[in-house]
């Protein structure tokens, strides 16, 4: 599949997979952070979910205190740097700028963002000490953005910690599960790295069954359940094991995990889904250097969940986009596939709630080597459902205290993308991480 | 090349006399850096500048210092202001006088005047004043102002710092000078008026101001040096550019409505743009004189000058420099003069408003606590905007405000009771012209500090009291 024919060279595909937006200099920076209005309340703090004081940082960046913004943004998401590539600000912080209003365009805040954390991260800056040892013991299951960021406030208030992670590396999502093109392994490693200076027993390659974190739960003074979504859900149709047929959250694994010219790609893609995973495969495939692109999605434009801007970047990418277009059948050939059999539907009524009517006779095949599946992942529910008493959604996500992070189980919290309600980005899940280190801490304590 | 005789722009002429001599426009180069050669000025002169004061001459040439200036920038824009610790002219005075004549016999039409700064002797004076009129120069233009430096011999401010000498050295000027003298005081004194007064009696022509301010521009935070230093180290210099304008508006107005004084005015300071030079006009100067802006951007900025000022004076009528040069003069009164019984309020228009919030808390913090702030839910805010599908944006499934966060919107209204009228919230507020300051009819007839002063003594008027805003 991948070697037959694509033409690839390493210098080319690491060009491919530059970063989007790169760094700031530091005229740019300034001319940047001149921009900011220093709102009262300012909007684009309250649009953070983190709630990073944003003019405050940019004033410090305008006053050459960059070591101070560092501080100011790590101080409420110690995913910063991260975050500051990762981050859909189009519908955050910058989505919220006044100057949207006044000139049309917003203040640069997620790369000014990145400006100040990378200045602290060259120089291997360490603003954060552990507390005074409480001798309390704390378990967190899942080394993602919201266990890493639970394990370091934690640490800071002197709570002994340890991390069990079922990969082999740290970092969920924020390390492997982001387009290359965002944020680099090496940078989303350095802020784990940074983490794990606070002293935190790291566990990985440890996976935790329902047997295991029954026994946390007896051992330990408190348990944070941080262990996200599992396997990308099933599209219930023929040829889904068909060689060929991926999952678009392994796709996009293997950029971080192997070199770029070794990363599996076809010559003809075609992903299924229209979220923001879906456009990030194909924008991947495209970058891996297959020949043609295809995103087949049922509904329309308008119910695309894609935001906006990655939308726009997969079209100038050359991908190519199919509305009302479902998939019947996986086709195959010799046990791999050759095609998907899809159907123009019809929507009866408006939005996301419109029903979907197939238009009979409109059935064709679309010819590809590759199918990417993202239709979004499923809860870890053979983890979950084993405790009676742990209060679910009817998609099984964990009902959580929105303020503490506290489950329907004593001393088990649970944050991140396996809770009920969990926004979908690294920024929501360090939100929950730190919800939930402050309800752990208020338990400790009493 | 002969200069034009006039800079005329459409209907609008910009010619003027200023004592005796004309120009083509006001806009003029001030003594200083950029009128130090023949080569410069007469590209200013081709530029479009209608005349200039030639850098200040000395018998014997001085010797400067490396480096020489600094600068404030503010937020990201350079040089708001500039301080310099050069001297008066490092050349020869026979090079100097040969070039001025050659300046003023290829442009005959400009006006040229010449900066002298000598030791303080009568026959110094006298010999260099008869030597600078030998050129053809149209004026002398006297330098009592220069703070740094040649204040430590005797000269410049050392001069301009004390009434009696500014005087009796105009007068040996006055007694050997056959053209307009021009006396150039410093700011670096409490009653500028009182120095403007004694050039008067001296004799002098005309008044022109301001020179320079003493200043240290800063401390250089890694080497712990002043800003501009010499080896480390630095001396107290003399600040000018845009940030010095409202000082030296200040005092042309002071000289212009001096009763005693009556001369035409110079008026120099922190002119960059027509808004500028159009101020100082208004205020009293005749002519106007311009050093920073040029330094920083070159000659070519005399275009802008002319067109603006041409524009204005169309727009508002007036088709010579004359008819609006001190229109504005008497309206400089005594704060005793002003009428307690006038009083404005702001007004924010919810229309223009972008919710930035920099009113309520520079009103909350540092005024007079007469803004509300109230949370609008985003929802709600949609539907009290005409303009909202220009602050709406969509990208996914999500729908967002700009402005809004956390499901709200503040909004920012002003307690019109409490409100003092104090400007600050319109000075701050980012959007043109969406908080105006209105005028509220009190109903009551226009009255004075003094008259105030003298109702109470009378028993005719109660005590007036401020708003209860805290």
């Amino acid at each position: 599949m991948a070697k037959s024919g694509i033409r690839r060279n390493s210098k080319m595909l690491r060009a491919k997979f530059a970063e989007l937006h790169p760094p700031l200099d530091d005229d740019e920076a300034a001319a940047a952070a001149v921009h900011c209005l220093y709102c009262y309340d300012a909007p684009c703090t309250r649009a953070c979910p983190t709630r990073i004081d944003i003019p405050h940082f940019i004033r410090q960046i305008l006053h050459k205190d960059t070591r101070g913004a560092a501080k100011t943004i790590l101080d409420a998401n110690i995913f910063g740097g991260s975050c500051a590539r990762v981050c859909p600000t189009e519908v955050l912080c910058e989505g919220a700028c006044v100057d949207n209003t006044l000139l049309n365009e917003p203040v640069l805040i997620g790369r000014l963002q990145r400006f100040a954390c990378d200045d602290s991260h060259e120089a291997s800056m360490n603003f954060y000490t552990p507390g005074a040892d409480t001798g309390k013991r704390v378990a967190i299951i899942g080394a993602g953005p919201a266990g890493l960021t639970c394990a370091h406030e934690l640490r800071k208030q002197g709570h002994r910690v340890t991390v069990f992670e079922a990969r082999d590396v740290a970092g969920g999502l924020n390390t492997l599960g982001i387009a290359a093109y965002k944020i680099s392994t090496e940078f989303a490693l350095s802020e784990v790295e940074r983490i794990m200076k606070m002293g935190i027993d790291l566990r990985l390659g440890s996976p935790v069954d329902a047997d295991r974190l029954a026994q946390y739960l007896l051992e330990y003074d408190a348990v944070f359940l941080a262990v996200g979504l599992g396997r990308t859900a099933p599209l219930d149709i023929p040829g889904e094991n068909l060689k060929g047929v991926w999952e678009a959250l392994d796709f996009i694994f293997q950029t971080h995990t192997k070199p770029l010219n070794k990363c599996k790609v076809g010559k003809q893609v075609v992903v299924i889904g229209g979220g923001n995973t879906a456009i990030d495969a194909a924008n991947a495939a495209v970058r891996l250097g297959a020949e043609s692109v295809t995103v087949a999605y049922r509904r329309d434009k308008h119910a695309m969940p894609a935001f906006e801007h990655e939308y726009d970047l997969a079209l100038s990418s050359g991908v190519q986009i199919l509305w009302l277009t479902k998939p019947l059948k996986i086709m195959g050939r010799a046990g791999k596939v050759a095609g998907v059999r899809v159907q123009r539907v019809r929507l009866d009524g408006r939005g996301r709630k419109a029903r979907l009517e197939p238009v009979r006779g409109s059935e064709y095949t679309l010819p590809c080597d590759m199918m990417i599946k993202a239709l979004g992942q499923e809860t870890l529910h053979e983890l979950l459902e084993v405790f009676p008493k742990l209060k679910l959604t009817k998609n099984g996500r964990v009902v959580v205290n929105p303020r503490t992070g506290a489950t329907s189980i004593p001393k088990l919290f649970a944050g991140g993308d396996c809770q009920k309600d969990a926004g979908e980005e690294v920024v929501n899940a360090v939100e929950a991480g730190k919800i939930a280190a402050a309800g752990i801490v208020a338990l400790l304590s009493r | 090349m002969n200069g034009t005789p006039s800079t005329t722009n459409g209907d609008v002429d910009l010619s003027i006399e200023f004592c005796g001599v004309r120009a083509p426009n006001p806009f003029w180069l001030a003594s200083g850096p950029p009128t130090n050669s023949e080569y410069q000025v007469r590209r200013a002169f081709e530029a479009g500048w209608g005349g200039a004061v030639w850098k200040t001459i000395s018998h014997e040439p001085i010797v400067n210092v490396s480096s020489r200036y600094g600068a404030v920038d503010y937020e990201g824009r350079k040089v708001m202001g500039l301080n310099n610790i050069e001297l008066i002219t490092d050349r020869t005075l026979e090079d100097n006088l040969r070039e001025i004549a050659n300046v003023k016999r290829d442009f005959p039409n400009h006006a040229l005047f010449v900066s002298l700064m000598v030791e303080s002797k009568r026959e110094a004076w006298h010999d260099i004043v008869k030597r600078t009129e030998d050129t053809g120069a149209d004026g002398l233009e006297l330098n009592f102002g220069c703070p740094h430096g040649m204040s430590e011999r005797g000269m410049g401010s050392a001069v301009g710092q004390v009434p009696e000498y500014t005087q009796m050295i105009t007068e040996w000027v006055k007694e050997v000078a056959r053209t307009p003298v021009m006396v150039k005081l410093t700011p670096n004194i409490t009653d500028v008026g009182a120095i403007g007064r004694a050039g008067a009696r001296g004799g002098a022509d005309a008044i022109a101001l301001i020179n320079t301010l003493n200043s240290i521009m800063g401390v250089d935070l890694d080497t712990l040096a002043p800003k501009p230093h010499v080896r480390g180290q630095g001396s107290h210099g003399g600040y000018c550019g845009p940030a010095v304008k409202p000082i030296a508006l200040h005092m042309v107005s002071q000289i212009a409505n001096d009763p005693e004084i009556g001369l035409p005015i110079s008026g120099i300071g922190g002119i960059q743009t027509w808004q500028e030079a159009t101020e100082h006009m208004l205020l009293g100067a005749a002519s106007i004189q311009v050093c920073t802006a040029v330094m920083h951007f070159g000659f070519r900025i005399v275009e802008e000058l002319i067109s603006g000022v041409s524009n204005w004076m169309r727009a508002k009528g007036f088709g010579a420099c004359g008819d609006f040069v001190g229109a504005s003069r008497e309206r400089v009164r005594d704060w005793s003069d002003l009428d307690l019984n006038y009083k404005v309020v702001a007004e924010i228009d919810q229309q223009t408003c972008i919710n930035c919030g920099l009113c309520y808390i520079a009103c909350e913090d540092g005024c007079h606590q007469s803004i509300n702030i109230e949370r609008v839910p985003e929802s709600q805010f949609r539907k009290t905007r005409r303009d909202i599908a220009d602050r709406t944006f969509v990208s996914g499934t999500k729908r967002y405000t700009f402005g809004a966060g956390d499901g709200y919107v503040n909004r920012f209204t002003i307690n019109q009771e409490t409100c003092v009228g104090c400007n600050m919230c319109a000075l701050i507020c980012p959007v043109e012209g969406c908080i105006a300051m209105v005028e509220i009819d009190t109903g009551k007839p226009p009255m004075s500090w003094r008259e105030y002063q003298k109702r109470l003594a009378a028993g005719e008027t109660e005590l007036l009291e401020p708003p209860k805003h805290v």
